[in-house]
């Protein structure tokens, strides 16, 4: 059993951070790799990409959104029990390099996967502009966090609750307009990453992604995670979960999301029942 | 009649009498509704007159066409004699996985193929991987254990990647020598493609976790969730971690898509995905487990070898209306074994030979409606002798909402590229010396489908004797040094 040593509810209680003892993972992991997760014997395999990798206290982090039955099932569990099974460190890790001034955008449970980037980033002497956007401020996430690992930091609500009222892609022109931009990191849901890499198009600089399709084995046995990248067949458990902006068929992957929609339904209605 | 004496009394005239006995089934219209094993193995009755058909050869010929060489004209008189016990011991000298090997392998091309029984007119060969599968059925069944000798420690310690077919063998082999084995698997559960490749309906996922579990008994270490080449790597292995040696057995690796339009269309999955979440995460028990799996009403499956009969069998079984092995060859060149199509056509799987996919179908929300295909028709024979399928130009639409790609794997990189030294062929797969599995790395072995590219459960075995065998004489000539 891996176990969980520190559990935190954040935004609202739907979102939930485990940090989980992994001595063998939090040796290796760097930022931007993911680890696959199962909660019991008859649970489903989860790949979350790490948040906090802690290799002295031989922990790793995950922060996940309450979403299906599994991530329902992952958040019953409480300090002191554990998963059954966690393995990793999987995929590429993020290329990190000094390059001047870096953007990176968040949203949602995005932004946990990308504080170690962008840590990594600052760390690496680059000017860091992060911008995170929310639904409101109670859904906003690690905001002190990234504050540490940010040169400025930038946010922006649906609602206009806190910063900016209105989408990280306005912020984020606002920047690109106005500066000189190296290369723009960001990680959220599909849609955000869709317009954030349609908008820097314009703006010709590179950007980086971190995709999460469904997959099952994380090592390329399976093919499930497969995405389409300039019109090629790529897996995002092995190639990437990184990968250029401009490249990645997101309408694809939206689509490749909702593959087991229906199932997904029946299970949490089993659920339901159950608890019933 | 044969039947009104008991096996070892008969004379060898009447022996030669006795017919091929047939290997009880479960009826074709109950199996295909569950995931329960086909195949209900021979009585003990059954399994004496099979074995007394065997004529004793001087110089047996399946000895040489196993891989493994078990002795069997030795274990098949044991069967007839009624030495049930000496009958295992002496297939368990060559073989640590007997209840696989007698269901998986393809006898009809090794042993059973040069059995002397079978050349004679109107005749069939010795059911030997029928009496393969009786004998090690009975001893798990009556709690018999290997009681092969283990030597005492030597203090070497070896490491195997995967716990497939080659490193269940190496690691058993070795683990007798005395050596101190440890299996690192990448998954969270040991079996490699007997756990997540054969369905329970072939391979009962019983017998692979009581396989396991005698090697444990041998002293054999599985640590799971251990991806070498990102968790740990080989050099961490050999320098940091104290290994003497290393055996790489981590499989096949990647599908192999067709490179057709629509091929990522929702509906559309490789037969290692499909088939690994129905037989590792037992998507057939969704919702009780929690994977889920999508259940075709009309299935097509592309490719004709074992797995995609695998993958129509399973289709069946998890209730699609209609299952349909869409290849671009034909049915006597298909690379299956020919009992896996008579059991899938029995179970109501349906053919279309000569047909090539040209491109998946999807309707406005990026489900697989169906696939357009080309009607092909036989050629020239290639260097092989194997006439070329080649396009008619006529065009043919097959309805479908699920498609299984089963057209073969390549080479998985993500071992060998994070391991320096290891030299590969021009596919990927790594170079070994075909009879010891040394590599170009210093103190590393292979074997299985990582060499070969892909093969059976028992030449992954074979290549598994051979590279113990070979790790063995060096670890003994280093203690000499």
């Amino acid at each position: 059993m891996f176990k969980i040593v520190n559990r935190e509810m954040m935004a609202h209680g739907t979102i939930i951070l485990n940090e989980i003892e992994a001595p063998q993972i939090a040796k290796k992991a760097k930022p931007g790799q993911f680890v696959i997760l199962i909660a019991n014997e008859r649970g489903e395999r989860i790949p979350l990409t790490m948040a906090n990798v802690d290799k002295e206290r031989g922990t790793i982090t995950i922060i996940y959104m309450i979403i299906g039955a599994t991530t329902k099932l992952f958040a019953t569990l409480k300090v002191g029990e554990g998963y059954r099974d966690v393995v990793g460190p999987l995929g590429q890790p993020t290329h990190i390099e000094k390059k001047g001034t870096i953007v990176c955008v968040g949203g949602g449970t995005g932004i946990a996967v990308l504080h170690p980037i962008t840590r990594g980033m600052y760390e690496a002497d680059n000017r860091v502009i992060s911008i995170l956007g929310a639904r409101n401020k109670d859904f906003l996430i690690m905001e002190e966090e990234m504050q540490k690992v940010s040169t400025e930091l930038r946010i922006c609500t649906d609602d206009g609750s806190k910063g900016r009222h209105g989408f990280v892609t306005d912020e984020l022109r606002e920047v690109l307009e106005t500066q000189d931009v190296a290369e723009v990191v960001a990680i959220g849901p599909v849609p955000m990453m869709k317009f954030v890499s349609l908008l820097t198009k314009e703006f010709n600089v590179p950007t980086t992604v971190s995709l999460n399709p469904i997959m099952i084995d994380g090592t390329g046995m399976c093919g499930g995670c497969r995405v389409t990248i300039g019109g090629e067949t790529k897996f995002a458990c092995v190639d990437g979960p990184e990968f250029d902006g401009h490249k990645v068929d997101f309408d694809g992957l939206m689509r490749r999301l909702q593959a087991y929609r229906l199932e997904e339904d029946k299970a949490s209605c089993e659920c339901t029942l159950e608890a019933e | 009649m044969y039947r009104e004496q008991e096996a070892k009394y008969l004379t060898k005239k009447e022996r030669r009498g006795i017919p091929r006995q047939p290997m009880p089934e479960q009826a074709p219209t109950i199996r295909n509704k569950d995931f329960s094993e086909v195949t209900v193995g021979y009585s003990i009755t059954d399994a004496q007159y099979e074995a007394a058909r065997c004529i004793q050869c001087k110089d047996p010929a399946c000895v040489k066409g196993c891989p493994v060489g078990i002795d069997i004209p030795s274990f098949l008189e044991m069967i007839v004699e009624g030495n049930l016990n000496g009958s295992i011991n002496k297939v368990w000298e060559r073989t640590a996985l007997p209840a696989v090997c007698g269901r998986v392998c393809p006898q009809e091309i090794q042993c059973e193929v040069v059995c002397v029984v079978g050349k004679k007119k109107d005749s069939e060969p010795v059911g030997i991987g029928n009496l393969e599968m009786f004998i090690s059925d009975w001893a798990r069944e009556s709690g018999v254990k290997n009681q092969v000798e283990v030597a005492p420690p030597t203090g070497k310690k070896i490491a195997v990647v995967g716990s497939g077919p080659a490193g269940i063998t190496v690691a058993g082999d070795l683990a007798v020598k005395g050596h101190q084995v440890t299996i690192y698997e990448a998954l969270h559960k040991p079996g490699g493609v007997l756990l997540y490749g054969i369905p329970e309906f072939r391979l009962s996922k019983s017998i692979v976790d009581y396989e396991i579990e005698q090697l444990q008994e041998l002293g054999v270490e599985i640590v799971c969730n251990t991806v070498v080449g990102r968790t740990i790597d080989v050099d961490e292995l050999l320098d940091e971690m104290g290994y003497d040696a290393v055996f790489i057995g981590v499989g096949a690796g990647l599908p192999t898509f067709l490179g057709i339009p629509g091929e990522d269309l929702n509906g559309v999955f490789s037969a290692n995905e499909y088939l690994t979440r129905a037989n590792l995460m037992k998507a057939y028990e969704f919702p009780k487990y929690d994977t889920p799996i999508i259940v075709g009403r009309n299935v097509a499956i592309l490719g004709a070898g074992n797995v995609a009969m695998d993958a129509a069998r399973t289709a069946v079984r998890l209730g699609a209306k209609k299952v349909t092995i869409v290849y671009r060859r034909t049915k006597e060149q298909s690379p299956s074994r020919h009992i896996e199509i008579h059991h899938a056509g029995e179970e109501g799987v349906k053919f279309e030979f000569l047909t090539s996919p040209l491109e998946f179908i999807g309707d406005a929300n990026g489900k697989l409606v169906g696939i357009n295909c080309e009607v092909m028709e036989l050629g020239e024979a290639d260097e092989g002798g194997r006439q070329r399928p080649i396009p008619t130009g006529e065009h043919k639409y097959l309805d479908c909402d699920l498609a299984i790609i089963a057209i073969g794997t390549h080479a998985n990189p993500l071992l060998t590229n994070t391991t320096d030294g290891l030299q590969l062929n021009k596919w990927g797969n790594i170079e070994a010396d075909k009879a010891t599995g040394k590599t170009t790395k210093e103190r590393v072995w292979a074997g299985g489908d990582i060499t070969l590219g892909q093969a059976t459960v028992i030449l992954a075995m074979g290549m598994g004797r051979d590279a113990a065998n070979s790790i063995d004489s060096y670890l003994n000539a280093e203690e000499e040094w």
